[in-house]
C-alpha cells in the first residue's frame, strides 16, 4: 500500500475546490463568483438524474424549475417509493424556534464533532446554512409538520442534541418529505420539463471525452437495455448499507450505480465508514429479509438492560432489580441511555459477546419502559410512542407495554461514498454526486435526523448553483448524442454481464451468495474490526467472488420483468465493494465514529482517534491490479479538535 | 408450520393467467408473508422452477410497493397492515391461502403478482401538488396553522398509494387515493389556493385512467392500510360538484 509518508500526503487528483474566504462567507463567495447559465441556455442543456429519493427528486424539480431539461430514473414503480420514504424520526435545522440558543454554528460544530471530525468544515457549514430554507421550502409545498396548539412548528431534541432542532411530522417524516418533493416533481412532469422514467435501472456511467456524458439504463419490465446522453449526470441512488444483506435499507437498496461509477473513474471514498444503529428488533431465522428500526426517540423513555447472570433464564418481569446490569446508565453515567449511536451497539454487541443476551438467539438486550409507564402513566407513553410500539407488537408478536422490548443494532446507513468536492461533483467531470451516495457530510458518523436535511440541502440548494458552474464551462462540442461509439461499447459489455449470469445456470441463488457475504461483512467488517480479521475477509471476499461467477443460478431470461436477475448483479457489485470496505477499514488503523478497530483502544475499551496519522479522507481508484488509495487531508481552521466523551 | 399456497401465475399482460398449488413445509410463525414467498421462490429455485414475481421494498408498511391479495382480501386479513407487515401468526398449520394480484382495469398485470400501477402517479401529476418552485418559500412560521388541522391533514397525508383501495372497490375506483392527497393539501393554506383546479383536474384524471366511480361501499376504507377515512370522498365529490356548476 505504499510507503507510510507517501500515504500521508494530499492526492493532487483530490482538489476539494473550497472557496477561500471566512467559513461563514465561502458559500456566499462561491455563489457571487459563480457563472450563470442563461435561461435559454438552460432548456438546450439535458441533465440525467439518476434517483427520486429526497436527493433525487429535490434536484430533478429544482433543476426543471429553473428550465433545465431533466430526465430522472429510479428503480421502483413510482419515485414516491424511493428508500428516503422510510425516514421516521425528523429533520434537523437551525431555526431556532425554541429560542433554545440554537445557531448556525452549533448545527455545524455537532455536525463536525458528532462525524468524529471526519468531514469537511466548509461543506458541512455550507449544510446548516441551507438548514432554515429546507424547512421553509417543505411547509410552502404543505408537507404537514407537526405543529403546537399555537399554529407553530413544534421542535424535539433528537440524538443526544443539546437543543431541540428536530422536525418531524409523526413517525413518517421521510415520507412526507419526501411526498413534498415527489409531488414538486410531478408538478415539473405536468409542465413537460422532467421526463419521469421509473423501472429502470442504471448499469453502467459512459464517459467521453474524459467527461459523463450518459448512462445505460435497462428497462425493468422489458429487460432492453437503453442509452441515454446528457451534459451532466447526477448519482442520487442512496447508500450501500445493504451489502451486509441485513438492514434497515429498503430491500432495493443497492450500490450497483455508484460502483459502475468507480469502475469508470470515480474515487470512492471511506467505504469502511458505515453506521449500526443500536435500537432495532432482533434477527428472528434464517428467512429473515430485512430488519427494521425502532426510532432512537425510544431511548429517552426506555432503560437498556440484560441480566447480570449469563445463565438467568427467567421471564424479564421476574428478574429483580438487582439481578439487571443497566450497563449503559453504568459505564456512561452522564448520558445514559442517551450515548450516541456507535457507543449504544457497540456496547450491547460487547453484552452479547460476553454471553449475556438475551431471547432466543442470544443477540439481543432489553429496552425496558416499565419505568417510564409507572412514572408517566401508560397513556403518555402510548401518546409518545403508540405506533412504534404497535409496529414492535406487529412485528414480534409481544406487547411492549407488559414486557421489554428486545433490541439489537443493525446496519443502518452508510457514511462512506462517491468521493466529491464542494461542488458536489466526484472525479469524473459532469459526474455529480448527491444525498447518502457521496461521502461528504458526516464523517465517520451521522448524527440523527441529519441524512434528510443533507439530501434536500444538495438537491435543492447547492447542486443549482455548482452544475450551473460546470455547465458554463462546457462547449457544444463537448455534447454526444446516444450513436457516439462509447455507448455501443458500454452498452454491449453490460449486455454480456448479463448474458453470463443467466447462461451460467449454477447452483447457488442470487440470496445465498448475498446472505454468505453479509454475514463476512457484519462478523468482521461490522461493529468491531481487526487486522487479522480483515486481512482473511479479503481473501475470503475475493473467493466469494469466483465462485459467484462459476455457481451463480440465475432463472428465466433477460427480456421481462425478472427480479433475481436485478439482484443477481446487485450482489456481484456488492462483493467488489466488501472487498474496499474491508480494505479502507484496515488502511484505517484507529478508531473512528462507526470504525472500531480492536487494536486502538482505550484501556476503558472506548475509540482511540489517531488525529495525527488519519484526520484524512481516504478515497480509493479502480485500477486493474488493487485498488489504489489517494487521500484528501482534512484540515480544520475553525473548530478544534476534542476527543468524543460521554462519561 | 405447513402452508399451502395458491398463487397466481402469469406470464405477461396480455397471456391468461392461472393459480397453481404449491407447499412450504417449513414456514415459521415469526415470518412476515413476503418471507414465506421468498422462501417460496427459493425452494422453486431449487427446483428448476421460475420464481413468482411480486413487488416489495421497504418491507415496513411505508413505501406502498406491496400489495396482494391474500386469500381475497387486499393485504390480507390484518387489519390496517399492508402485506409485507402481515406475519404468519394470522395462519395456521396446514392453511391454504390464495394469493392473487390486485386487480382493477387501471391496474394492468406486468407478470404473476406485479402490476402497473402508474396510474395513480398520472393523478398526481394532473395536480397532487402545490405549485411552488425552489426558492421562493416564505419563513416557515410566517402562516400558522391551527394544530387540529395539521394533524387532519396529516392524517390523509399518510396515504402509501399502494392501491389496496382499488382492488377491494367493487367497482375499482380510485376516489380514496385521490381524495386523500386533495383533503390532505386543501386543508392547509398553502395548498388550500389551488383547490378548485386541483379538484377538477385530478378526478378528470382519475376517470380517464379507467377507474370507476364511487357507490359508497366502503370496502377501500376497511383495507386501507393507513386507514384513510372514506370522509374525504364525499368532500372531494363536493368540491367536484361546485367546480362543474362555477366552471
Ligand atoms: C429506517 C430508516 C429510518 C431513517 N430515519 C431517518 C431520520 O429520521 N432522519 C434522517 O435524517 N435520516 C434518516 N434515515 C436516513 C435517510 O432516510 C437516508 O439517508 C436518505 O433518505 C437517503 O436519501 P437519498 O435520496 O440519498 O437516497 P434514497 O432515498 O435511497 O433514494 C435512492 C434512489 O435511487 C434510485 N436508484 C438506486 N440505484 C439506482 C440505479 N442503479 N438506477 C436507477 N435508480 C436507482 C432508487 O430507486 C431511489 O429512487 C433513515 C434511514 C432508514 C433506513
Ligand atoms: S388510500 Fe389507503 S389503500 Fe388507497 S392507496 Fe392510499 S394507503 Fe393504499
Ligand atoms: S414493501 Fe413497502 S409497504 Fe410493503
Amino acid at each position: 500500500m505504499g510507503s507510510p509518508v507517501a500515504e500521508r500526503s494530499q492526492s493532487p487528483r483530490l482538489d476539494s475546490k473550497v472557496p477561500s474566504g471566512r467559513l461563514q462567507e465561502k458559500w456566499d463567495i462561491y455563489k457571487n463568483s459563480v457563472s450563470l447559465v442563461s435561461p435559454a441556455n438552460k432548456r438546450s442543456h439535458h441533465i440525467l438524474v439518476v434517483g427520486s429519493g429526497l436527493a433525487g427528486a429535490s434536484a430533478a424539480a429544482t433543476l426543471a424549475g429553473l428550465g433545465y431539461n431533466v430526465t430522472c430514473f429510479c428503480i421502483q414503480d413510482s419515485p414516491r417509493r424511493a428508500h428516503s420514504i422510510a425516514a421516521q424520526g425528523g429533520i434537523n435545522a437551525a431555526k431556532n424556534y425554541p429560542n433554545d440558543g440554537d445557531t448556525i454554528w452549533r448545527l455545524f460544530y455537532d455536525t463536525i464533532k458528532g462525524g468524529d471530525y471526519r468531514s469537511r468544515e466548509a461543506n458541512v457549514y455550507r449544510l446548516a446554512q441551507v438548514s432554515n430554507n429546507i424547512i421553509d421550502q417543505a411547509v410552502a409545498q404543505g408537507v404537514p409538520f407537526a405543529r403546537e396548539y399555537g399554529g407553530m412548528l413544534s421542535n424535539r431534541s433528537f440524538g443526544g442534541a443539546q437543543v431541540s432542532r428536530t422536525f418531524y411530522a409523526r413517525g413518517q417524516t421521510g415520507q412526507q418529505l419526501l411526498l413534498g418533493a415527489y409531488q414538486a416533481l410531478s408538478h415539473q412532469v405536468s409542465m413537460g420539463r422532467v421526463k419521469m422514467l421509473p423501472r429502470r435501472e442504471m448499469i453502467d456511467l459512459v464517459v467521453a471525452n474524459d467527461r459523463a456524458c450518459g448512462l445505460i439504463a435497462r428497462n425493468l419490465i422489458t429487460g432492453e437495455l437503453e442509452r441515454y446522453a446528457g451534459d451532466a449526470v447526477l448519482l442520487c441512488t442512496g447508500g450501500y448499507g445493504n451489502a451486509y444483506y441485513l438492514s434497515t435499507n429498503a430491500k432495493n437498496s443497492n450500490v450497483t450505480a455508484a460502483w459502475r461509477c468507480y469502475k469508470r473513474g470515480a474515487f470512492f471514498a471511506n467505504p469502511c465508514y458505515t453506521q449500526i444503529h443500536p435500537t432495532c428488533i432482533p434477527v428472528s431465522g434464517d428467512y429473515q429479509s430485512k430488519l427494521t428500526l425502532m426510532s432512537e426517540s425510544l431511548r429517552n423513555d426506555g432503560r437498556v438492560w440484560v441480566p447480570k447472570d449469563p445463565k438467568d433464564s427467567r421471564a424479564p418481569e421476574m428478574i429483580p432489580e438487582d439481578a439487571r446490569d443497566y450497563y449503559l446508565e453504568r459505564r456512561y453515567p452522564s448520558f445514559g441511555n442517551l450515548v450516541p449511536r456507535d457507543v449504544a451497539s457497540r456496547a450491547a454487541k460487547k453484552e452479547c459477546d460476553e454471553g449475556r443476551g438475551v431471547g432466543e438467539t442470544r443477540l439481543a438486550v432489553y429496552l425496558d419502559f416499565a419505568d417510564s409507564i409507572r412514572r408517566l402513566g401508560e397513556h403518555t407513553i402510548r401518546e409518545r410512542y403508540g405506533n412504534l410500539f404497535e409496529m414492535y407488537e406487529r412485528i414480534t408478536g409481544d406487547n411492549p407495554y407488559k414486557t421489554p422490548m428486545r433490541i439489537y443494532p443493525a446496519v443502518h446507513y452508510t457514511m462512506g461514498g462517491l468521493w466529491v468536492d464542494y461542488e458536489l461533483q466526484s472525479t469524473v467531470p459532469g459526474l455529480f454526486v448527491l444525498g447518502e451516495a457521496n461521502f461528504s457530510d458526516h464523517g465517520a458518523n451521522r448524527l440523527g435526523a441529519s441524512a434528510l436535511m443533507q439530501g434536500l440541502a444538495d438537491g435543492y440548494f447547492v447542486i443549482p448553483y455548482t452544475l450551473g458552474a460546470y455547465l458554463a464551462g462546457t462547449r457544444q462540442s463537448d455534447q454526444v448524442t446516444e450513436t457516439h461509439e462509447h455507448f455501443a461499447t458500454v452498452e454491449e459489455e453490460a449486455g454480456a454481464r448479463i448474458d453470463s449470469m443467466l447462461k451460467n445456470k449454477g447452483d447457488k441463488s442470487p440470496t445465498q451468495f448475498h446472505r454468505e457475504l453479509g454475514r463476512l461483512l457484519w462478523d468482521h467488517v461490522g461493529m468491531a474490526r481487526n487486522r487479522t480479521d480483515l486481512m482473511s475477509t479479503i481473501d475470503a471476499i475475493e473467493n466469494l467472488k469466483e465462485e459467484f461467477w462459476e455457481r451463480i443460478l440465475v432463472p428465466g431470461s433477460a427480456d421481462r420483468y425478472n427480479k433475481n436477475l436485478e439482484f443477481a448483479g446487485r450482489v456481484a457489485d456488492f462483493i467488489e465493494l466488501g472487498s474496499l470496505m474491508a480494505r479502507d477499514a484496515l488502511r484505517r488503523e484507529e478508531s473512528c465514529g462507526g470504525h472500531f478497530r480492536e487494536e486502538y483502544q482505550t484501556p476503558e475499551g472506548e475509540a482511540a482517534r489517531d488525529d495525527e496519522a488519519f484526520a484524512d479522507v481516504a478515497a480509493w481508484e479502480h485500477t486493474e491490479q488493487d485498488p489504489a488509495l489517494h487521500l484528501e487531508q482534512l484540515s480544520f481552521e475553525n473548530v478544534h479538535l476534542t476527543k468524543r466523551s460521554y462519561k | 408450520m405447513i402452508i399451502n399456497l395458491r398463487v397466481w401465475r402469469q406470464e405477461g399482460p396480455e397471456s391468461p393467467g392461472k393459480l397453481v398449488d404449491y407447499t412450504v413445509p417449513e414456514a415459521s410463525e415469526h415470518m412476515s408473508f413476503l418471507e414465506l414467498l421468498d422462501v417460496l421462490n427459493e425452494q422453486l429455485l431449487a427446483d428448476g422452477e421460475e420464481p413468482v414475481e411480486f413487488d416489495s421494498d421497504c418491507r415496513e408498511g411505508i413505501c406502498g410497493s406491496c400489495g396482494l391479495m391474500v386469500a381475497g382480501i387486499a393485504h390480507g386479513p390484518q387489519k390496517r397492515t399492508a402485506v409485507c407487515q402481515l406475519h404468519m401468526r394470522s395462519f395456521k398449520d396446514g392453511d391454504t391461502i390464495t394469493v392473487e394480484p390486485f386487480r382493477a382495469r387501471a391496474f394492468p398485470v406486468i407478470r404473476d403478482l406485479v402490476v402497473d400501477r402508474s396510474a395513480f402517479d398520472r393523478i398526481i401529476t394532473a395536480h397532487g401538488y402545490v405549485s411552488v418552485t425552489t426558492g421562493s418559500a416564505p419563513d416557515a412560521n410566517a402562516i400558522p396553522i391551527p394544530k387540529d388541522t395539521a394533524d387532519e391533514a396529516m392524517d390523509y397525508a399518510t396515504c402509501i398509494g399502494c392501491g389496496a383501495c382499488v382492488a377491494a372497490c367493487p367497482n375499482g375506483s380510485a376516489s380514496l387515493f385521490t381524495a386523500a392527497k386533495i383533503a390532505h393539501l386543501g386543508l392547509l393554506p398553502q395548498g388550500e389556493v389551488e383547490s378548485p383546479q386541483r379538484v377538477t383536474a385530478m378526478v378528470n384524471q382519475m376517470d380517464a385512467e379507467g377507474f370507476g366511480d364511487c357507490s359508497n361501499y366502503a370496502e377501500c376504507e376497511a383495507v386501507c392500510p393507513k386507514g384513510i377515512s372514506v370522509a374525504g370522498i364525499a368532500s372531494m365529490r363536493r368540491a367536484y360538484m361546485k367546480g362543474l356548476l362555477s366552471g
